[in-house]
């Protein structure tokens, strides 16, 4: 029956899914790292390995298109086809950021920005936890694991309200130090975003089992 | 590599008396893929599927020009015809089963080809009946009447009845039209299994039918072939606007 290829190819998309975010998580962890340790190579080696995210993210997109182009599918199989389309989407920006962050270690790497990061260290953590913590979600299909992302979102967001804060300080009190100040307040944005992603990620999960995101009913 | 093609035509024209039922058409089928052939009614496709084996050849006002090849071979030169409709296979839309047992429906052809010795025809219905999906379903009532079968069944009977020759091709007129989801589901399972064996041609109003099982898709309006491509690409990204709006549903 024409649904056992649909189930195998959903199978498929689930797998390719999980690969990605598995590639967006080496991203963000190898990201901090060069981060916190001022590392050249690794930084330029999340830069050149984005494009492998940007193919593979090419063949997930195409593969839930041709689902949906092929079976026209209905009740549980189109919510999961919709938020495979809608998470993959966040796994690429994850990824893209983290190459973002790697640009601006290549930019501060001549300063001595490292004894300037105030908390995002703390925030990396965070952001990388909820990043493992969505992805885990979507792989065992965890609703308890979703939540608890979404949950987490709110300390990453308090973490940069306060590190703004004392980037704000820093140039007020060292106005040679204005550019790092800068860059890194660019990096704890990042890694905000970061934050928001993982926690879009969890509720597409989320909706998959639900039809609802934020509490709203979608389908 | 090059590609074989198991039909061409070339500027094919067919009238019934002074009505152009097909105009101007050239295709060009790969060999072991499934096409199929989409447009509204009347808009030729079955017409020109029954060219394929001369099955016009029945009708008296029937007149064609321009070429048509079969494996390379024009099938208007002085060929046996019988033999091209041994190759080139036919199934309907409604199933036509003979009012005869399940395995005197598989054995007909082969009988009338000439096949004689009984453990030869007993290979030949094990085998079109496994390639058609229907031996466990039928192998122990093989000397009862086929008009017993269930509609989906009579289908693949069909279908088997046509394997049961050795065809290269066959060509399927709306052959799930007049069967439920669960049959129709078989029979288009049994499609892609066949391909790799058989080229396909099979008419169908069933949009979703075509992209699923088909490698190629041709739109036919007014007895003209408006879009011939690979079946993702006609779905997704089609050339021809009157195709486009078929296949959205904005007419037909």
């Amino acid at each position: 029956m024409y649904k056992n290829k649909l189930d195998e190819e959903l199978s498929k998309l689930h797998s390719d899914l999980i690969r990605l975010g598995s590639m967006s998580e080496d991203a963000i962890n190898l990201s901090i790292k060069a981060l916190l340790e001022c590392n050249i190579e690794i930084a330029n080696n999340v830069i050149e390995n984005d494009k492998v995210v940007n193919k593979l993210t090419a063949v997930v997109e195409s593969e839930a298109l041709k689902i949906l182009l092929r079976r026209q599918p209905v009740a549980n199989d189109l919510r999961v086809i919709t938020g495979a389309l809608k998470i993959v989407s966040n796994i690429e920006r994850i990824a893209d950021q983290a190459q973002d962050i790697c640009s601006i270690v290549l930019n501060l790497s001549e300063t001595d920005y490292l004894g300037k990061l105030s908390k995002i260290s703390t925030m990396a953590d965070i952001s990388k936890r909820m990043v493992n913590l969505s992805i885990d979600s979507f792989v065992k299909q965890d609703l308890k694991l979703a939540h608890q992302v979404i949950e987490m979102d709110n300390d990453v967001d308090e973490l940069f309200l306060q590190i703004k804060n004392n980037m704000v300080k820093l140039i007020i009190e060292n106005s040679d130090s204005a550019d790092i100040a800068i860059y890194l307040m660019m990096v704890a944005k990042y890694f905000e975003k970061i934050g928001d992603h993982a926690e879009n990620i969890a509720e597409w999960v989320v909706f998959e089992h639900t039809g609802a995101r934020k509490n709203i009913r979608l389908l | 590599m090059v590609e074989k093609y198991s039909i061409r035509t070339e500027d094919l024209d067919l009238h019934y008396d002074a009505f152009k039922a097909l105009s101007n058409v050239n295709i060009q089928i790969p060999e072991k893929t499934i096409t199929a052939f989409i447009g509204p009614s009347g808009c030729g496709k079955t017409t020109l599927l029954k060219c394929f084996n001369r099955m016009n050849d029945l009708i008296a006002n029937c007149r064609i020009t321009g070429k048509i090849y079969v494996r390379d071979i024009d099938i208007h030169s002085d060929i046996d015809v019988n033999a091209l409709r041994r190759d080139v296979g036919m199934v309907f839309q409604k199933p036509n089963v003979f009012p005869m047992s399940v395995r005197d429906n598989v054995t007909f052809g082969p009988i009338t080809h000439g096949v004689k010795k009984k453990s030869d025809l007993d290979k030949i219905v094990y085998e079109s009946l496994h390639n058609a999906g229907l031996w466990n379903e039928v192998k122990d009532r093989l000397n009862k009447s086929a008009l017993g079968l269930s509609g989906g069944q009579q289908q693949r009977l069909c279908i088997a009845r046509a394997l049961a020759v050795s065809p290269d091709i066959l060509l399927m007129d709306e052959p799930t039209s007049a069967l439920d989801p669960i049959s129709s589901g078989k029979i288009e399972d049994l499609c892609d299994e066949l391909k790799s064996r058989y080229t396909i041609v099979i008419v169908t109003h069933n949009m979703q039918q075509a992209i699923r099982i088909s490698d190629y898709t041709a739109f036919f309006l007014l007895g003209e072939m408006l879009e011939f491509g690979e079946t993702e690409e006609v779905f997704s990204n089609p050339k021809n606007k009157k195709c486009e709006n078929y296949i959205t549903g904005r007419f037909g």
